[in-house]
């Protein structure tokens, strides 16, 4: 615990230091909360503690009480005798759950850390279960805390449907994929773009249905919509995928390099990516304006969450001015986020890993004009007189592409406008 | 294992957490991985504290399983008594630490801090959220209370003095109780000596020997703690929770004599509104309305009482997700003529809810959306809760001003309900259906029937996500209406003429009778008028 901060030699033009302590994040498990929404016919069964279950009771909030497709299989004391038992146990509660919901098509079992500690062997249980429940796919992937940070869980279920996915032929076309699960709504802006581009073929991951996930193969050119996709990414180049190194699309200039990643793989003339993108950055740069008055030249401050800091700390200081005071994040990928990295502002200070009540002491002997974090430390760091702005919303609502650029600055600029606003 | 989608209880580790969130002085230190974390939101966001409850996590990760997970827990115990300098501390395993069999107690103990370390035992398996809390709190009032010793004869003249047990973070209105029941222990002339856990410090838990007498407000949380007490000082507590008047009344009662005082001052004194509310007449339609209660075994059987003898409402169900209370709400529930429900599935209590088809629920969280589901009218009684139930405004359970609020909270969703019903029945008339518009504005619609749907999609709260259609409960095919008795059915004033359709459709089923004649419609009047 607290220990001290260790100086990495630079990386880019940042000044990167990692440090270890105690950590306030989610765990994977967290994922399923929007996973869920995403493949509509697809069931999360945590194999894990009441623990497992309070979480995800506690983080999808009203959620719970519409049906949802997830649920948790309780460990208990009978199960942790004998681990027969266990597997047996897990069969029954499986069995009874696909006869309940036979709409269900995908059903991942999802690793805890519990389940991880006792070694349950949920990969052989996902192949067994599969055999008996066909057409019903079992697939399984761990969300542990111990193994997984956040939206990490979605990695992990990501790169865990890659093996299954359909092998498209040698002689096929080249295709575009892309990876990481977006709101629909954000999809269809995508497909309109990449169309008006010229790219038809063009495939989400994950699919909205069980069934129509996108099939794979050597010449699938794919493009990560999120940051935190370092498993699926290497499951993809095992299957001879072939990555578009980019900027994430988040904002303008975030969205721009995007799609102009999938241009240059796809041969688009420049006049043609113009063409596509002219309005879509014109309205775009439209719904920021107003944003960076409120932004411009305030000082900004990440704490580790969803490795989504990056990217959001450059659309602060690049497209609204914003002056970063600490980037911190879980994990850094240099490889995927070398675009990002590139475009952060010289000596940003970049902090993966965290040490809690360090990074506290900092952020209050910087005092800040916003603080991004969890829900955890938001309100005892208001009462500090701090304003901040609760992370997780950065993940439940559309943030990305040109459309979402003006949202994505109001997220940042509310908390602003309305310590501005409160006479009391 | 237990397939479980919604769970009423966390494990017990919160319950230390909502002991340890209570009290000021005090450091938790917990082994745990990484993600533990998520509980301290419960406290910043739902009971919306302004300071991170007093926790540490040694938030290990796969990595430290391969090294020293025990090391690692030390060096978080070593930190945050540096840092947080605590009175004294308490440390313990959650559900996957415990797993690994790193043994905290001993680990710290290792350190020898100058504070008081208190190692807790809290089976991640077995035991859940409120045996936490109450293990906790007994551990914490044990190891800080002092050597058993006998009370001491209280000097004349001087005031009787208790302690109030109990009131924790996360509790369903425990600050507002607490402000309540101290008020009326100071209109008896009973001075408070320590409220524990919530306001305590470690040090403070070192003076609950010097009261006379403990008051228990949650036996969920309390219980054990002042069986100690009772042992070690010879300390009686009270067996009544102030919930209602009659609750109240019998608390001040038993604490009165406990005291060696007269209740007279507060039992005559102005006590609650409920008694006039109740008996005026504007509450006469409450009379035997079927009612469904359900949650935590203290508010589950204060509120019964209060339904059943307060009310007039009949309990049709009584049930409790906390088996260590099972046996007192057993012993309600035969009272009130049914046998209780002890579950922790929430589909066990649908279905009992279906089953005993009640006019109001009385429940947690979940039993809100059940009976939402069911579109039966609802209220909140009991923890689990979310944001809107740590309110703002002063809204205690307890006492005589608890009473008011329990009256107002039961009541309101039946008016809303009757409203409803008395709207339902409007739209069937042809003065007041969906197409015609105030009479004010001349009577012409201002939209047309379509709008129906618009209203119905706009009156939905828009950050519920949409739950499935209801599932009606019933039925055998209702009998055929004769026209005569149709056109009989249509001279019975409309607000009683939905009532007067059940009760004969229901006459006619039990009798097979094939066709519902005016004979039948009167037979029916005549059967139900007893």
């Amino acid at each position: 615990m607290n220990a001290p901060l260790l100086h990495q030699p630079p990386c880019g033009g940042i000044e990167l230091r990692q440090e270890q302590g105690q950590r306030a994040v989610f765990c994977g498990l967290t994922g399923i909360v929007w996973l869920h929404r995403k493949i509509q016919d697809a069931f999360f069964l945590v194999v894990g503690s009441r623990t497992c279950a309070h979480l995800i009771q506690s983080a999808a909030g009203v959620m719970i009480f519409a049906e949802p497709r997830f649920a948790t299989a309780i460990i208990d004391e009978r199960d942790l005798a004998g681990l027969a038992d266990a597997n047996e146990e897990l069969d029954r509660v499986v069995t009874r759950l696909i006869e309940r919901r036979p709409d269900i098509k995908l059903l991942f079992l999802v690793g805890s850390c519990p389940s991880e500690v006792i070694k349950l062997d949920l990969s052989r249980a996902a192949q067994r279960l599969s055999g008996r429940l066909a057409p019903v796919r079992v697939l399984n992937y761990s969300g542990s805390g111990i193994e997984t940070t956040f939206t990490q869980g979605e990695d992990a279920c990501l790169a865990a449907l890659v093996p299954d996915l359909p092998r498209e032929a040698e002689t096929a076309v080249p295709s575009l994929l892309v990876v990481g699960a977006l709101a629909d709504v954000v999809e269809d802006q995508f497909l309109r773009l990449f169309a008006a581009m010229g790219i038809a073929d063009v495939r989400f991951l994950p699919a909205r249905r069980a069934n129509a996930m996108p099939a794979v193969g050597r010449n699938t050119r794919y493009l990560l919509a999120q940051p935190f996709l370092t498993d699926t990414a290497r499951a993809l180049d095992e299957r001879g995928a072939c990555r578009l190194p980019a900027s994430f699309p988040l904002g303008a200039e975030g969205t721009t390099g995007w799609l102009r990643a999938a241009a240059e793989a796809f041969g688009v003339s420049e006049a043609a990516f113009e063409q596509a993108t002219e309005a879509g950055r014109a309205r775009a740069e439209t719904a920021l304006a107003p944003h960076r008055e409120r932004l411009g030249g305030k000082r900004v401050f990440f704490f580790p969450d969803s490795q989504l800091e990056v990217p959001l700390a450059r659309f602060l200081a690049r497209e609204l001015g914003a002056d970063l005071v600490e980037v911190g994040t879980p994990y850094l990928h240099r490889g995927h986020l070398a675009a990002e990295i590139e475009l952060l502002p010289k000596g940003t200070r970049v902090t993966e890993g965290q040490s809690l009540d360090d990074q506290m002491d900092r952020c209050r002997a910087e005092r800040p004009d916003l603080t991004v974090c969890g829900l955890g430390l938001a309100n005892p760091l208001e009462a500090e007189g701090l304003s901040t702005k609760w992370s997780i919303e950065l993940l439940f609502t559309p943030v990305q592409g040109y459309e979402q650029a003006g949202d994505l600055a109001e997220l940042f600029v509310r908390p602003l406008r309305r310590r501005a606003l409160l006479e009391v | 294992m237990q397939l479980t989608l919604w769970t009423y209880e966390g494990p017990p580790h919160i319950g230390a957490m909502r002991v340890a969130t209570a009290m000021s002085g005090l450091h938790y230190v917990l082994h745990a991985p990484q993600g533990d974390t998520y509980a301290d939101l419960l406290f910043t966001m739902i009971e919306r504290r302004d300071a991170r409850p007093p926790v540490t996590y040694t938030t290990f990760r796969a990595q430290d399983l391969g090294r020293d997970t025990a090391e690692l827990f030390k060096q978080a115990v070593s930190a945050a008594h540096a840092r947080f300098q605590p009175q004294a501390m308490i440390v313990g395993a959650s559900c996957t630490a415990e797993l690994i069999q790193d043994d905290p107690g001993g680990l710290a103990k290792a350190l020898d801090l100058p504070i008081p370390v208190i190692p807790l035992e809290l089976p991640a398996y077995q035991k859940k959220e409120n045996w936490g809390a109450s293990e906790t709190f007994y551990r914490l009032v044990r190891a800080l209370a002092g050597p058993p010793a006998p009370h001491p004869a209280r000097e004349p003249g001087q005031r009787p003095l208790c302690n109030i047990l109990g009131p924790t973070a996360l509790g369903f209105r425990h600050r507002d109780d607490l402000i309540e029941i101290r008020r009326l222990l100071d209109s008896l002339g009973i001075a408070v000596n320590v409220v524990a856990p919530l306001g305590a410090t470690p040090a403070d838990l070192g003076r609950l020997r010097e009261a006379d007498f403990n008051v228990v407000l949650y036996p969920e949380t309390a219980r054990s703690a002042a069986d100690y007490l009772k042992k070690s000082f010879g300390q009686p507590f009270t067996q009544t929770v102030p919930i209602g008047v009659g609750g109240t009344r019998r608390f001040v009662e038993e604490v009165a004599s406990l005291a060696g005082i007269d209740p007279a001052p507060v039992l005559d004194g102005p006590g609650s509104r409920l008694p006039w509310y109740s008996r005026s007449v504007d509450s006469t339609y409450l009379t035997a309305k079927r009612v469904f209660v359900f949650g935590d075994a203290t508010h589950a059987i204060g509120i019964a009482r209060v339904a059943a003898k307060e009310l007039g409402f009949t309990v049709v169900g009584l049930g409790t997700y906390g088996r260590e209370f099972a046996r007192e709400v057993r012993a309600e529930a035969a009272e009130h003529g049914i046998e209780a429900l002890i579950t922790d599935d929430y589909l066990d209590v649908e279905a009992a809810i279906r089953a005993a088809a009640p006019e109001l629920v009385l429940g947690t969280q979940m039993e809100r959306h059940v009976a939402k589901r069911l579109g039966i009218p609802c209220a909140v009684i009991s923890a689990p809760v979310h944001v809107q139930d740590f309110p703002a405004r002063y809204a205690p359970q307890m006492g005589f001003e608890g009473a008011n609020v329990l009256f107002d909270t039961l009541v309101h969703p039946l008016m809303m309900g009757l409203e409803e019903h008395l709207l339902g029945m409007f739209r069937e008339d042809p003065e007041f259906h969906d197409g015609v518009g105030p009479s004010h504005l001349g009577g012409k619609s201002y939209g047309t029937p379509a709008d129906g749907a618009f209203e119905a999609a706009e009156r939905a709260p828009a950050d519920t996500p949409p739950t499935p259609a209801p599932v009606p409960i019933l039925l055998d095919r209702a009998a055929a209406w004769s026209p005569e008795a149709e056109k009989e059915l249509k001279k019975i004033p409309f607000f009683v003429r939905g009532k007067a359709r059940t009760n004969t459709e229901t006459f006619a089923r039990e009798r097979h009778l094939p066709l519902i004649t005016v004979e039948t419609l009167y037979d029916a009047k005549a059967h139900f008028g007893r």
